[in-house]
């Protein structure tokens, strides 16, 4: 593989002809305009609920990941026991989410019963101004207006 | 390739390689899978703080700008500008890896500019968006907008936005780097005179592996 190849030689890999690369492309674009389509519907009409949108998100974004994974990366085409070697390490990340995101929801649930002064805290309404910066109100937003 | 390994062949006695791959590029796998960790760690972090949070400001008020636009209300749009940049500057890579394939110069400098240019556009978004954030009071240990419901939010918010969102930017800011090196290196010849662009092919696994954390980046922070 060391040789020097001309021009004329065109060593041929039938794997990396560039429909497959817009196909991707057009795919990627798609899903990120469903997100995006998703998104606003739900901030015009409330329709879809904010915990159904998050699933269809990360069901989404999986893809997205998949489809840059294995396409623009290339992995698909690889020997499977290098995409094994990629695969099962990331499979971890399946027990990191759910395993730190419930210890996040219990830490918080824990401390909502036990430390009433902390939930009482967090129910108030912010101060109408925060020392320096005045239009800290996402309503009341000026621009330039903070420093 | 995947398809051609005669079965019973012996990979692992030596002489050949297992996966079929160059070192470096298997290498560039394995860098990239641990600094997936890294960025996992980050985001998994991020999700357990709020997950442990009462309250938590709405992205849509935040990240609602968009530039010469005033005080504008755009949720998402100027995001999802920068995640296009992002998701074209990576088809042009893969571009640049097949025309490499190809042996084609030429082309491999005409992509590799067009991805060096994506890649400064998103850095320029980014600074935009840090710079409209900070204009706004938000920065380290500052934060000036309140949770959805009202009630006071934590600097949480955005240690966490400007420190994942930095350190991705980072990667974009050294992905850019690499490219330039590499079309330099294209210039020079140098890849001709080996006879193959698997140079090309690793620098474009850390452009993909940039736009990949995007995704989950632009996900986590302007989506959920």
């Amino acid at each position: 593989m060391e040789n020097i190849q001309t021009a004329g030689s065109q060593h041929h890999e039938p794997e990396f002809n560039t429909k497959p690369i817009w196909r991707t492309f057009w795919i990627l674009l798609g899903i990120t305009l469903v997100e995006l389509v998703l998104a606003t519907i739900h901030l015009k009409t409330g329709f879809p609920p904010k915990y159904v949108l998050n699933g269809v998100y990360l069901i989404l974004t999986c893809a997205k990941a998949f489809y840059i994974i294995a396409e623009f990366m290339h992995l698909r085409h690889e020997l499977k026991n290098l995409i094994m070697t990629i695969a099962v390490p990331a499979t971890l990340f399946i027990w990191f989410i759910i395993s730190f995101l419930y210890e996040g929801n219990s830490y918080k649930n824990l401390r909502n019963r036990y430390d009433r002064h902390h939930l009482e805290m967090s129910k108030e309404k912010a101060p109408a101004a925060e020392g320096e910066h005045e239009g800290h109100e996402p309503a009341a937003k000026k621009p330039g207006a903070a420093e | 390739m995947a398809h051609s390994v005669p079965a019973g062949q012996k990979w692992w006695s030596g002489g050949k390689s297992p996966f079929n791959v160059e070192y470096g590029k298997l290498m560039m796998w394995y860098f990239l899978m641990s600094d997936a960790f890294t960025f996992g760690a980050f985001l998994i972090s991020y999700g357990s703080i709020r997950f442990a949070t009462n309250g938590w400001p709405d992205p849509n008020e935040v990240f609602r700008a968009f530039p010469l636009m005033g005080d504008t209300h755009l949720p998402l749009v100027f995001v999802s500008l920068m995640t296009f940049i992002l998701i074209m500057s990576s088809v042009t890579m893969v571009l640049a890896v097949a025309a490499g394939h190809q042996n084609d110069r030429k082309k491999v400098t005409f992509y590799m500019i067009l991805t060096i240019i994506g890649g400064l556009m998103f850095l320029g978004c980014q600074a935009w968006e840090w710079t409209h954030l900070h204009s706004e009071g938000a920065w380290w240990g500052r934060n000036p907008f309140v949770n959805a419901d009202g009630s006071a939010a934590t600097t949480n918010f955005t240690n966490f936005f400007f420190t994942i969102t930095g350190f991705h930017g980072f990667h974009v800011f050294s992905g850019v780097i690499i490219n330039i090196i590499m079309l330099i290196k294209n210039l020079r010849g140098d890849f001709e005179k080996r006879g193959h662009y698997l140079m090309i092919e690793k620098a474009g696994l850390y452009w993909h592996f940039v736009d990949l954390v995007w995704v989950f980046v632009f996900t986590c922070f302007y989506l959920l």
